[in-house]
């Protein structure tokens, strides 16, 4: 399959046909079980990056049996090189609203909860004035649906579901243990449908316009369209509405700068991909489309020949190193000695194989961490040593 | 009802009802996995990580303590894959903790050390993170020591705090590497609400949090001809030694461990039972006196429920949480203290000795003790009433230190003087001994006959629910205390501090009438105490129970009232119960606390 996917440039999430109103009376016409069908027929997948199929979910919350639901909109935006999110609550904020809604109105939730990240709080004002508009028309067609803001702190593993919801129980936010998951247990304990912004809107396109437009989009596993977060050495920074499925090396082509030597994919806690291999990784979830897939949560970070790989893994693991919430041993302690492990060798004070041990290292982490953020360290930290050895040693 | 599920283990059939976890149904076929941050009197947690088995098909391994079991799952507990990432688990915990084991209080006792050495660390690669950061060493609070450079976050401890006592004076602060158990603003424990229950130490895995031991202080006492040192025994250390000596829990050790208290050279070996008995003549006359005053003269100053005070957990508790309502706690001491207060005086001048040339020392299943003999009021007799307590884990390793067989010595009897006790006293050391114990007392003053129970056990009052109620009709009582027929005499009982807070709002919201109260600061009362042996669980606890009330059975005198030595203190010394002497020696004042 040396022939790539070409690389379309879509325009359904910030197209503002400013009919959120109809969309959302005329939704809630259908039954929940045909609207249920018609998302799972559109095999929509999460757009935070874990990529669970949304109609199951929120199926799943459907079925749970319970007075009291919730629908969560999880705008923690906190992955390294990702800001599409913001961009969504700032420019078509009623799409997510009006997504929620239709969700309280499929699982039986009456309450809907916007979880904005800390250092988004200059959005609040602007959310919660647009928010009693919504009220109002939720009001008049008689939908009982009241959505809050609730602002986080400003700690990246806040992102993670269930210890978002810890935070919104006024806890420290530190993971929970899954099982149980959300759609049966989540906020206060109650079934809870939690999904990402963009999720969300991509929901909205998909009961505006039918399943089959969304779903002939992509390609298989990867179907409809994604917003990235495209950064670093790139002459055109900025947010990019994406069909699924493109190869890396269109995308590098499109946006590299002529002399791109690796792409962080996914953020600090996705993969490297260096040059040698664009042609072969498309950007989708999984499935043998032409190597290696991978799932992302938009963040496309893009690096030219100036820049370390030494420093590019340092800083992420930095990152970690701060950003782990402490309560798990391979997570909290891993990524200390994944950090002074580099440094280590990097000074001579460890061998070069010193590496294959910290290598082994991730991989407990990947099976063993307790939730999203120690599992996935290990992705960039073996993409990068992996591919850049000597950059890590000399 | 549940359903069954069929799993498999290491290839073998199990069958285990549905909601069971991977950790129980190991469990139930005698399969270990390790684990840490795991402890059955606590909520899961699954942070350690060290129980991790594979489920086959799954890329992830899963916390065996958190994971419920689900049909068809076919479990590995011992892979290569699960015990590669099980070992680099402790290596990194080994990384991250003062692994000084030499130097440990701990040593010996550590599940972090029998992993290791279980494992075969032999080596660390890692790159040691406790010469990287620094660490102090809380050693400020008189009971408890909390080091965290030993500290593995296995937050046993801040569960504890929170779940079983309901405290929150340890609990998780900052993030990833910085991520630490303190206190509120990171002040010393002495300076937070933390009552010293140590069931924080109880429940470590490791040297983070322990007792403040005073073992080299007794030695020096023991070994100074110009000091008579006596030794006090607290009521629950006699069904909980005998585990930290090799013997199975719910072994009583009385005649023994009097035995190695004597070789090991105390002067004298007392009882803090007689104590705890002549606290039911004191407590129990309090009760019917303010019962008296409330019902018949109306004096609204008295306040009921009347609630006990020997537990100085509970007593630390109150005073931090209800500082308002310290006017219902009994003004008796606790039975340490009304020993330490006698020694240096009743005993001192029937035994003819220089009060100050007393040590006193006593045995307890507790830390809070060691705070309490520490109160600025605690010198009623002139002197530091009680000068050094010493856990029941501290007094197994004098005795180890000494090179006592411990299981084969000879019973031996407590000295005279304040080693008389009756039953009532032994079951001082169970949740609702207090209670069971003042009412024998208590319905024989009022009422010239027995309490109406078989055997005078009070069953109503045992147990290990966290509160109960119990109730005794008066009827035909004497002439004094007519006031009280057909009155109905209601208690309550709870242990584990977090049951006292759901008690004490119940007083505080005013939807409380009972006329008396015992508290208890740890689960079990003081047999489940924080200076008991480790481990303790529900399990060890009720065994210790069953001793304790064996014991109880099992003695001639079962009644406070009936205790001879006690008859005799009162002819020669105090005259009466609440009388002067009482009064000045055996009664104390309470201190309103902040939470913050």
């Amino acid at each position: 399959m040396a022939n790539s996917h070409q690389l379309k440039r879509v325009d359904f999430i910030f197209r503002n046909e400013n009919d959120w109103e109809k969309v959302l009376s005329n939704t809630i016409k259908k039954t929940p079980q045909d609207l249920i069908n018609e998302l799972i027929s559109s095999e929509l997948k999460g757009r935070g990056g874990a990529g669970f199929p949304t109609g199951l979910k929120w199926k799943l919350t459907a079925e749970a049996e319970s007075d009291e639901k919730y629908v969560i909109c999880n705008a923690d935006e906190g992955e390294p090189g990702t800001f599409k999110d913001r961009e969504i609550l700032s420019r078509v904020p009623y799409k997510v609203f009006t997504a929620m809604a239709i969700c309280g109105y499929i699982t039986g939730a009456r309450e809907g909860y916007i979880y904005l990240r800390g250092e988004y709080k200059f959005l609040k004002e602007e959310l919660e004035k647009v928010l009693d508009e919504f009220d109002y028309y939720c009001n008049e067609i008689k939908l009982d649906f009241k959505i809050r803001v609730f602002m986080g702190s400003g700690a990246y593993i806040c992102g993670e579901e269930t210890a978002l919801m810890e935070s919104m129980e006024g806890k420290r936010g530190e993971p929970r243990n899954k099982p149980p998951f959300p759609t049966q247990s989540g906020y206060r304990g109650k079934p809870t449908v939690i999904n990402n912004v963009e999720t969300l809107v991509h929901t909205f396109t998909i009961f505006k316009y039918g399943a089959k437009k969304f779903y002939d989009l992509g390609v298989q596993y990867s179907r409809g369209t994604k917003l990235f977060s495209v950064s670093g050495d790139t002459p055109k920074p900025g947010i990019y509405e994406l069909e699924l499925g493109m190869s890396l090396q269109d995308f590098v082509y499109e946006f590299g700068d002529g002399d791109t030597k690796a792409v962080q994919v996914g953020g600090a806690s996705g993969f490297l991909v260096p040059r040698k291999k664009f042609k072969d990784a498309a950007i989708g979830f999984k499935g043998k489309l032409t190597g290696i897939s991978l799932p992302t949560g938009g963040s496309m970070m893009l690096f030219n020949s100036s820049r370390s790989m030494f420093n590019v893994l340092d800083n992420y693991l930095e990152f970690f190193r701060e950003e782990s919430c402490g309560q798990c041993t391979p997570c909290r302690v891993g990524c200390q000695q994944l950090l002074l492990g580099i440094k280590a060798v990097k000074r001579g004070d460890k061998p070069a194989a010193y590496l294959d041990k910290l290598l082994r290292l991730t991989e407990t982490m990947q099976y063993t961490a307790k939730c999203g953020l120690g599992q996935s360290v290990a992705n960039s930290f073996s993409s990068i040593v992996e591919n850049f050895r000597e950059e890590m040693i000399y | 009802m549940s359903k069954k599920v069929n799993i498999t283990i290491n290839g073998y059939p199990v069958e285990i009802f549905a909601g069971k976890t991977i950790l129980e149904a190991a469990e139930s076929q005698g399969i270990k996995v390790p684990t840490l941050c795991y402890h059955k009197d606590l909520c899961v947690a699954g942070n350690c990580r060290v129980c991790v088995v594979e489920v086959v098909g799954q890329k992830r391994l899963s916390a065996a303590c958190a994971t419920p079991c689900e049909e068809g799952m076919e479990i590995l507990t011992n892979s290569l894959k699960v015990r590669n990432s099980r070992k680099q688990i402790i290596e990194l915990l080994l990384a991250e903790h003062n692994a000084d084991c030499t130097k440990c209080y701990r040593n010996g006792n550590c599940e972090l050390q029998t992993l290791a050495s279980e494992y075969k660390i032999m080596t660390q690669e890692f790159i040691e993170l406790v010469p990287l950061k620094k660490f102090s060493i809380d050693m400020y609070s008189p009971s408890i020591i909390k080091d965290d450079s030993k500290c593995i976050r296995c937050q046993r401890c801040v569960r504890t705090c929170a779940e079983l006592q309901g405290v929150n004076a340890l609990t998780v602060a900052h993030k990833g590497d910085q991520m630490k158990i303190t206190t509120f603003f990171e002040k010393a424990m002495r300076d937070v609400v933390c009552t010293n229950c140590g069931q924080c130490v109880n429940h470590c895995p490791t040297g983070a949090l322990v007792e403040k031991n005073y073992i080299e202080e007794v030695w020096e006492a023991i070994a100074n001809p110009n000091l008579h040192v006596i030794v006090q025994t607290a009521p629950a250390v006699r069904v909980g030694l005998g585990e930290e000596l090799g013997m199975p829990p719910g072994e009583s050790v009385t005649g023994k461990m009097v035995a190695a208290l004597k070789r090991l050279g105390f002067d004298s070996v007392l009882d803090t039972d007689f104590t705890a008995d002549l606290t039911i003549m004191e407590e129990g006359t309090e009760l019917l006196t303010r019962l008296k005053k409330a019902l018949v003269d109306k004096d609204e100053t008295v306040k009921l429920p009347m609630a006990t005070s020997c537990s100085p957990g509970w007593i630390k508790y109150i005073e931090h949480m209800y500082p308002d309502h310290l006017k219902h706690l009994s003004t008796c001491k606790s039975p340490q203290q009304m020993f330490g207060a006698l020694a240096k005086t009743y005993y001192a001048k029937a035994r003819n000795l220089e009060p100050d040339k007393i040590v006193s020392v006593s045995i307890m299943p507790c830390t809070a003790k060691k705070y309490e003999a520490f109160r600025p009021e605690m010198h009623d007799s002139g002197y530091r009433d009680v000068d050094y307590v010493l856990t029941t884990r501290e007094l197994a390793i004098l005795i180890k230190q000494a090179g006592l067989d411990f299981k084969k010595l000879e019973p031996a009897k407590y000295d005279r003087l304040m080693g008389e006790s009756s039953g009532a006293a032994v079951i001082f050391g169970a949740t609702g001994g207090v209670m069971e114990a003042a009412l024998r007392t208590a319905y024989e003053i009022v009422t010239g006959r027995e309490v109406p129970f078989e055997n005078l056990n009070i069953i109503p009052v045992r147990g290990m629910d966290g509160v109960r109620e119990a109730s005794v009709k008066i009827e035909k009582p004497l002439e004094d205390w007519a006031f009280l027929d057909g009155v109905e005499l209601k208690c309550a009982v709870a242990h584990g501090l977090i049951n006292a807070k759901s008690v004490m709002d119940s007083v505080k919201n005013g939807s409380a009438d009972y006329h008396f109260i015992e508290f208890m600061a740890c689960p079990g009362g003081c047999l489940g105490g924080g200076g008991q042996p480790i481990p303790t669980n529900a399990e060890i606890r009720q065994k210790r129970a069953e001793a304790i009330y064996a014991e109880d059975s099992g003695l001639p005198i079962r009644k406070s009232h009936e205790n001879p030595e006690v008859h005799k203190l009162y002819k020669d010394f105090l005259k009466e119960p609440l009388g002067e002497v009482s009064h000045h020696l055996l009664h104390t004042k309470y201190t309103k606390r902040e939470r913050y």
